[in-house]
């Protein structure tokens, strides 16, 4: 069962469309696959909605829908060209239908999140039981990934300096805190320290805003691997 | 689940309607009923003069929004003509069991803008909203199946069958109706309800077979 969710003014800023578009597809995958976040999402939308269309409105006087009522906004800006512009065309746009896209890694296919479909991502990098392909989001210290981890690998023991949220799109790991399943959504922030492993193997997106930084032993030597794993 | 929103909408109502005649805006702080109807008008028989209802209702906001969200008021016409189209060739889309006609409206704005100010601030052209808030998903039927992935493949597939197949397998199989009761609320002979669902479940496991290759 899904344990970890997105608090609550990440969802608000997704339902604002005021999160950047990596920790937006973060939540959109993860809100596809958690009912209680998407009863939350239609609630903070509705709420949203109103505030905006009817709350913040200081014109909304006048503006009722009475035939007689053009407003000098109306006038001013050619509205009236507008509405026949846009009417003029009788398209309607079709329910777009979503293709599913399969990825394949180490033998495997996954189906690609849906949120996923026009992002560019790059080729797999694998290293030992780590895969990763890097999405580009151009959103400069943003850095978000597929990673995908073979059974029974792991992440070295490492921290970050920023944030880094993960989202597990299939399979299960572990780390110090505990167990994570598919679709659980797991923000950490540079108090954490972390060590992942997964006996049956997963796939993740994440998104960092820093590298991150092994802790421990031999691996220190290992960091500049960090900057390539997120 | 709260429900504050309903809650502070409501007292709102009450506490206006004393006030002048003047002081319209709050007497009208809520949204017009007749909103929703017109959105339908629109769906159904491409009404251009619900259309132009809608347009002033919603038009004038978004364009204050919009403006304000990038700063530019150029870019709010923009936004404004766009989100407006879209809510043109896209009604057919909203449905007022759902949600409200506001609701609909802004998640198709939010999008518009969302596209917008990523083509200012990044070098790529492609729009992300649509993949990221599918308003096709928030009018489709809700299946309570297990494998989400499964699912929304099959609901994706249920979406294209014809209207009245799908509405036979909805019935029958995810509001749980029998092949009679489906025959008696549509006043057709359970063969005709059989058959419908016949085709749809052949052309699914067509389909997801194929798929599955």
């Amino acid at each position: 069962m899904i344990k970890h969710h997105p608090n609550l003014n990440l969802l608000a800023g997704f339902v604002a469309g005021d999160l950047p578009a990596s920790v937006a597809i973060g939540v959109s995958i993860h809100s596809q696959m958690c009912e209680q976040c998407r009863d939350k999402i239609a609630e903070l939308t509705q709420r949203l909605a109103m505030q905006e269309f009817v709350e913040m409105d200081s014109s909304s006087f006048d503006d009722g829908i009475e035939d007689n009522v053009i407003s000098n906004d109306m006038a001013s800006m050619d509205f009236g060209n507008m509405i026949d512009a846009i009417t003029a065309d009788d398209e309607i746009s079709e329910q777009a239908v979503s293709k599913s896209a399969l990825i394949r890694i180490k033998d495997k296919n996954y189906e690609l999140p849906k949120a996923l479909n026009n992002v560019r991502m790059s080729n797999w990098l694998n290293l030992g039981k780590l895969s990763r392909s890097s999405l580009n989001l151009d959103e400069g210290p943003l850095h978000s990934h597929l990673l995908h981890i073979d059974a029974g690998g792991e992440v070295p023991t490492h921290t970050h300096k920023g944030f880094e949220i993960t989202l597990l799109l299939d399979g299960s790991f572990e780390d110090e805190m505990g167990t994570y399943v598919a679709g659980d959504f797991i923000e950490l922030d540079g108090e954490h320290n972390h060590k992942p492993k997964t006996t049956e193997g997963c796939l993740c997106y994440t998104v960092a805003d820093d590298a991150l930084q092994f802790t421990e032993g031999f691996h220190k030597l290992f960091n500049p691997i960090g900057s390539l794993l997120y | 689940m709260n429900h504050q929103h309903t809650l502070s909408q409501n007292s709102h109502r009450d506490t206006s309607t004393i006030k002048s005649r003047r002081m319209k805006s709050q007497n009208e702080d809520k949204a017009p009923a007749e909103l929703s109807d017109y959105l339908m008008a629109v769906a159904a028989d491409r009404d251009k003069q619900a259309f132009a209802k809608l347009f002033a209702w919603f038009a004038p906001k978004i364009k204050r929004i919009a403006a304000q969200k990038l700063n530019n008021d150029a870019a709010g016409f923009d936004i404004t003509q766009e989100t407006m189209t879209r809510v043109w060739r896209k009604a057919h889309l909203f449905s007022p069991e759902k949600g409200a006609a506001t609701t609909w409206v802004y998640t198709v704005m939010r999008n518009v803008i969302f596209d917008a100010m990523r083509k200012n601030k990044t070098q790529q052209a492609e729009s992300l909203s649509d993949d990221i808030w599918p308003i096709e998903d928030q009018i489709s039927e809700e299946i309570p199946f297990q494998d989400h992935l499964m699912s929304r493949q099959l609901s994706e597939l249920v979406k294209k069958l014809p209207p009245n197949q799908q509405e036979a397998l909805t019935a029958v199989y995810f509001k749980q109706l029998t092949h009679e009761e489906l025959a008696k609320q549509l006043n057709i002979p359970v063969g005709t309800v059989k058959s419908r669902i016949r085709l749809a479940v052949t052309k699914l496991k067509q389909q997801l077979g194929a798929d599955n290759d």
